[in-house]
C-alpha cells in the first residue's frame, strides 16, 4: 500500500474518535473521561494478550480499539468496572465464540447486551446525550455516510435507516402513539454509533451486498418486534439475536454449496462464486477493515 | 489454539460472565436484613409511623392542568407535596405546614400541641385557601422572619403566583405579596430564604421550573416540555428578591448574577467557604446543577469551576451536611437510577480543596448513598444521635398500575430530538402505568468512617409512596430527630424517633439580634439562617447552618440538633452570625437545646 493513501482499517477509528470528540467538546457527554480511557485501554491490552496468547501474533488494534471506544460511550454507568469488564467480554467473546474460526457476535455489541442483562443494576445504555440539537448530529451523520460509503457498507446503513423508518410508522399505526414518538430514538445520538459502527462491522456480517442489506432489514423488523414488547434496548438485542443467526445460515449454506460443488464441478455456476468466497473468509476477514 | 487453551479461554470468559452477580453477592452495599426488631440496638434508632394518632390526616391532591397534558397529567402533574417546619406561634414547639395542589384542596398547618398531638389551624390563620385554577397550585413553602419582628412569615410558591404571609404575632397571617412586589406569575418549584447582601434581612430565591410565560391551565399550545432530557434551558428564570426593609421587595437577579433559565427544582444556600457570605447551589432537572458562589453579594456561577456543573442529570434536591465531620459541608443532589435503564446516580459533592479554590468531588459511590430510585427530597439530620449525620431520601415517581410500566415509552422520547420531546403532543399517553413507582425509601446511616448504609426496611420506614418532601424535628423536645414526609397524591407521614438510650445529644436554636427598625448591615436576621455552629468534642467536630429552606420543597427544624454519641460533654461550640460575630461558648450543657441570642 502507497504511503500516501490512508489504510482503510483506520478510517473506521477516525470516525468514532471524531463522534466522541464532537459529543464530549460540545456537550460534555461521556460519563468521565477517564471511564472511556479505562475502556479503550482494556480492550487494546486484552486483545494484546488475548492475540499473542492464542493466536501467537501482534494483533491489528484497530478493531480493539473501536470496541473500546463504543463501549466508553455506550454504557452509562457510575461505577468503573463495568466499562472495563464490558471491553473485556467484547474482546475476549471475538476469541471464544467462534465457528468455523469466525467470530459470531459484534464485539460491542455482544458485551453491551452481556452487561445490560447480566449488570442492570449498575450499567444502562446510552440514552441521551448531544444535547439534541441537529449540528453536532449533522456532522456525524455526514463524515459517518462519507466513511461508511468509502468502507463500501452504505447499503447496510441506509437499508437500516429506511427499515427503521418504516417499522416506526407500523408500530405508530398499532399502538396508536405520535408517530414522531416511534421515530424519535433514531435522532438520538446512540443510533449514530449502532447505525455507523454495529451494524456495519464487516467481520460479523454475510458476505453478498444482498445478503448485507437483508439483514440490516431483518434487525430492524427483530427490534420492531422488540420495541412492540417494550425492551428498552430493543436494537441491541436484535442485531444480538440476527447478526450471529445470519452468519451460522450463510455458513451452513456456504458448506452445502461448497459440498455440491465438490460433487458436482460442472454445475458450480453462481454457486461456486458464492463458496469460493466463503471460503476465503478467514483470510479476507482478516484484512477487512473492522467497525468493531 | 490448542483444546486446553481453549478450554482455560472459555473458563475466563465464563468467570467475566459472572463478575456482575459475585459483585452483587460479594460487593459493597449488601442491603440490611429488614429484621425490626433489634433496630435500636444494632442501630441505635427506630422509627414509627403516628400520623394517624397525632391527630394528622392529609392526603395531597396533585394539581389537574390543561386538558392538552391530559393524557400525561400524572408525568407533568407531578409535585406539589411539601412540608416547612417553624415554630409559628413561639410556643416552643415545631409546627408543620403542608402544601396540596388540586384545585380547592387546603393546605394545611398543623399546630404543635406539645403532647405528639396536632391541630389544624391553617384555615384560622388564613393560609389554607391557596389552591385555585385562576392563581395557581401550590408547590411549597418556606417560613423566614423577613420584618424581624420575630414571629415565622410564610412564603408560598406556586406554578402560578407566589404569595408572602406577614405572621401577626402567631395570631393571624396577613397576605402582603402585592406590598412585597413579588412577579404576579411564575412556576416556582424552589425557594429559599436567604440574607445574600448581609444586611440583616431577609431576601428571597425562587427558583422556576416551567417557563414564566407558560399557564399550565391555558395553554395555547403544547410546545412547553423540556427541549432536552439533560440540556434543557427552557425553563423557568430564577428571581432574587432584596428585602429593602419596609415591607418591599426589589427583583435584583440579573445585577447580583443570578441569571439561569434551567429547569431548577431543588436549591440551598449555605456558606460553602467560609465567606460570611450564603453561597446558592441549584439542583436543576434535565441538566447539569449549578453553583453560585457569593462575592460580596454579587454571584458567580462555578459549577464547571468546582466540578459539580459537567455530567447533566435529573437534580431533584440540593441539600448540605457536614458528612465528614470536617467542618466543611458535603451537598446532596438526588437523580434517577433505574436497572437497566438510567443510571444517573444521586451526587455527594465533597469538598476538596484544590490549589486553593474550593473544588467538588463525586463520593456518592464510595460512600454507598450513589442509588436510590426515582430519587426525590433528602435530609441530612443524626438520626442516632451517634455523632454522624445520616442521610433521609425518598423516591418513587408514578405509583399506578403496579404491573404496566411506561418506562419504554418515557425512555423512547426522553432520547429524541427537541422537536419530539419538546411538545407535549408527542409523548404516548401514560394511561394508569407507573413510573418509577412503588419504591422503596433509603434510610442511610453514616459509620463516620466514610460508609452510609442503607437501613430503611430494618428501622420502620417501609412505606412506598411517591416521596417527594422529608423534613427533620424534634416534634417532642426529646432529642431525636424525628421525620416527615410529603408524598405526592398520598399521606402526609410522620415517622416518630426513638433512639436507643446512652446516645447524647446537644442542640442549638438561635436568633439574630435585628429589630424591625434595626440599621441595615448591623446585626443578624431575626430566624438566624445564616448562622453557623460547630461544635468540637472528642477529637472530633461538626459544622451545621441554620437554613432557609433545603432538599426538595421542604424546610426542616430552625435548631441544630447535634447527636454525641457516648460523649459526655463537649469541648465547646463556636457561632458564627452572618453579621461577622463570632461567639463561643465553652462546655456546654449537654441534652439540652440552648437558646442563644446574638448580642445586640
Amino acid at each position: 500500500m502507497s504511503p500516501l493513501v490512508p489504510d482503510k482499517r483506520y478510517l473506521a477509528p477516525a470516525l468514532v474518535t471524531m463522534v466522541l470528540l464532537a459529543g464530549q467538546v460540545t456537550f460534555g457527554f461521556l460519563e468521565s473521561w477517564s471511564r472511556t480511557v479505562l475502556a479503550i485501554v482494556t480492550a487494546i491490552a486484552v486483545e494484546i494478550v488475548l492475540g499473542r496468547l492464542f493466536r501467537g501474533r501482534w494483533p491489528h488494534l484497530a478493531s480493539a480499539y473501536v470496541s473500546g471506544i463504543s463501549v466508553g460511550m455506550l454504557i452509562r454507568s457510575p461505577a468503573f468496572w463495568p466499562y472495563a469488564l464490558c471491553s473485556a467480554i467484547s474482546i475476549t467473546s471475538k476469541y471464544v465464540l467462534r465457528i468455523d474460526d469466525r467470530h459470531l457476535w459484534n464485539p460491542s455489541n455482544f458485551g453491551l447486551v452481556a452487561m445490560l442483562v447480566l449488570a442492570a443494576d449498575t450499567v444502562a445504555g446510552l440514552s441521551v446525550q448531544w444535547g439534541n440539537t441537529l449540528l453536532p448530529m449533522a456532522v456525524v451523520w455526514v463524515f459517518g455516510f462519507a466513511i461508511i460509503n468509502s468502507l463500501g457498507r452504505i447499503h447496510v446503513t441506509i437499508t437500516y435507516v429506511v427499515s427503521f423508518v418504516g417499522f416506526a410508522l407500523l408500530r405508530a399505526a398499532i399502538t396508536g402513539h405520535p408517530w414522531p414518538s416511534e421515530v424519535a430514538p433514531i435522532t438520538g445520538p446512540m443510533y449514530q454509533l449502532f447505525i455507523f459502527f454495529m451494524i456495519t462491522d464487516p467481520k460479523t456480517a454475510v458476505s453478498s451486498v444482498r445478503g448485507q442489506s437483508l439483514v440490516a432489514f431483518l434487525v430492524a423488523a427483530v427490534e420492531c418486534v422488540f420495541r412492540l414488547l417494550e425492551w428498552v434496548h430493543a436494537p441491541y438485542y436484535a442485531l444480538f439475536v440476527v447478526g450471529p443467526a445470519a452468519n451460522l445460515v450463510e455458513m451452513r449454506l456456504g458448506a452445502r454449496r461448497g459440498a455440491a460443488a465438490e460433487g458436482a464441478p460442472a454445475a458450480a455456476g453462481a454457486g461456486q462464486d458464492f463458496a469460493a468466497k466463503v471460503a476465503v473468509e478467514p483470510a479476507d476477514v482478516r484484512r477487512r477493515p473492522s467497525t468493531g | 489454539m490448542t483444546p486446553y487453551a481453549r478450554l482455560l479461554l472459555a473458563a475466563a470468559f465464563v468467570a467475566m460472565l459472572a463478575t456482575p452477580a459475585l459483585i452483587r453477592r460479594f460487593g459493597p452495599g449488601v442491603p440490611v436484613a429488614a429484621d425490626a426488631a433489634d433496630a435500636p440496638a444494632r442501630y441505635g434508632f427506630r422509627l414509627t409511623e403516628v400520623a394517624k394518632d397525632s391527630g394528622i390526616a392529609f392526603v395531597h391532591e396533585a394539581p389537574v392542568l390543561d386538558p392538552k397534558l391530559a393524557h400525561i397529567m400524572p408525568q407533568v402533574a407531578s409535585m406539589g407535596a411539601a412540608v416547612a417546619v417553624a415554630d409559628v406561634d413561639a410556643d416552643g414547639h415545631h409546627d408543620l405546614y403542608v402544601t396540596s395542589s388540586g384545585a380547592g384542596a387546603k393546605n394545611r398547618l398543623y399546630r404543635n400541641r406539645g403532647d405528639g398531638t396536632f391541630e389544624d389551624i391553617a384555615e384560622r390563620l388564613g393560609i389554607a385557601d391557596l389552591n385555585h385554577l385562576d392563581d395557581g397550585a401550590s408547590m411549597g413553602a418556606v417560613f423566614g422572619d423577613y420584618d424581624n419582628d420575630g414571629f415565622e412569615d410564610l412564603l408560598v410558591y406556586r406554578w402560578g403566583r407566589p404569595e408572602l404571609f406577614r405572621n401577626e404575632g402567631g395570631r393571624r397571617f396577613t397576605r402582603v405579596t402585592g406590598t412585597a412586589g413579588l412577579t404576579p406569575w411564575a412556576n416556582i418549584n424552589t425557594a429559599v430564604w436567604l440574607d445574600f447582601d448581609r444586611d440583616g434581612r431577609l431576601d428571597i430565591f425562587l427558583g422556576g421550573y416551567y417557563s414564566e410565560t407558560v399557564n399550565l391551565w391555558n395553554l395555547p399550545h403544547t410546545r412547553m416540555m423540556p427541549e432536552s432530557f439533560e440540556y434543557a434551558r427552557n425553563g423557568g428564570r430564577k428571581y432574587l428578591y432584596r428585602n429593602l426593609g419596609n415591607g418591599r421587595f426589589e427583583e435584583v437577579s440579573e445585577e447580583a448574577g443570578l441569571v439561569s433559565t434551567r429547569w431548577a427544582l431543588a436549591a440551598v444556600a449555605a456558606d460553602l467557604r467560609g465567606t460570611g457570605y450564603p453561597d446558592l447551589f441549584i439542583a436543576n432537572d434535565y441538566g447539569v446543577s449549578e453553583l453560585f458562589l457569593n462575592e460580596g453579594g454579587r454571584f458567580r456561577e462555578a459549577g464547571r469551576e468546582t466540578g459539580v456543573g459537567y455530567a447533566p442529570k435529573s437534580g431533584m434536591n440540593a441539600s448540605v451536611g457536614d458528612v465528614l465531620n470536617r467542618g466543611r459541608f458535603g451537598i446532596y443532589v438526588s437523580n434517577i437510577s433505574e436497572d437497566g435503564i438510567l443510571i444517573q446516580g444521586n451526587n455527594l459533592w465533597v469538598p476538596a480543596e484544590a490549589d486553593g479554590r474550593l473544588a467538588y468531588e463525586n463520593l456518592a459511590r464510595a460512600m454507598g448513598v450513589e442509588l436510590g430510585g426515582w430519587s426525590f427530597g433528602a435530609q441530612f439530620g443524626d438520626l442516632n444521635n451517634d455523632g454522624h449525620l445520616d442521610l433521609y431520601l425518598v423516591n418513587g415517581y408514578v405509583s399506578a398500575s403496579p404491573g404496566d410500566s411506561y418506562w419504554y415509552d418515557f425512555s423512547k422520547v426522553a432520547g429524541g430530538h427537541e422537536v419530539v420531546i419538546g411538545d407535549a403532543a408527542n409523548w404516548p399517553a401514560m394511561r394508569d402505568r407507573s413510573l418509577a413507582g412503588y419504591q422503596p425509601k433509603k434510610v442511610w446511616i453514616n459509620d463516620g468512617a466514610g460508609r452510609f448504609v442503607d437501613v430503611a426496611q430494618a428501622v420502620g420506614a417501609t412505606d412506598r409512596h411517591d416521596g417527594r418532601a422529608v423534613a427533620l424535628a424534634d416534634l417532642s423536645g426529646r432529642g431525636m430527630l424525628d421525620v416527615i414526609v410529603a408524598n405526592q397524591r398520598g399521606p402526609l407521614l410522620l415517622y416518630r424517633n426513638d433512639v436507643a438510650p446512652g446516645r447524647n445529644w446537644i442542640g442549638f436554636e438561635l436568633r439574630g439580634s435585628c429589630r424591625p427598625d434595626s440599621p441595615p448591615a448591623s446585626c443578624t436576621n431575626r430566624s438566624g439562617i445564616g448562622a453557623q455552629v460547630e461544635i468540637v468534642w472528642a477529637g472530633g467536630r461538626q459544622l451545621q447552618e441554620v437554613s432557609g429552606g433545603s432538599g426538595f420543597c421542604a424546610q426542616n427544624q430552625r435548631p441544630l440538633h447535634f447527636g454525641l454519641g457516648a460523649a459526655a460533654s463537649i469541648e465547646k461550640a463556636v457561632i458564627r452570625w452572618p453579621s461577622g460575630a463570632v461567639q463561643e461558648i465553652v462546655r456546654p450543657e449537654i441534652n439540652r437545646t440552648h437558646r442563644i441570642e446574638e448580642s445586640a
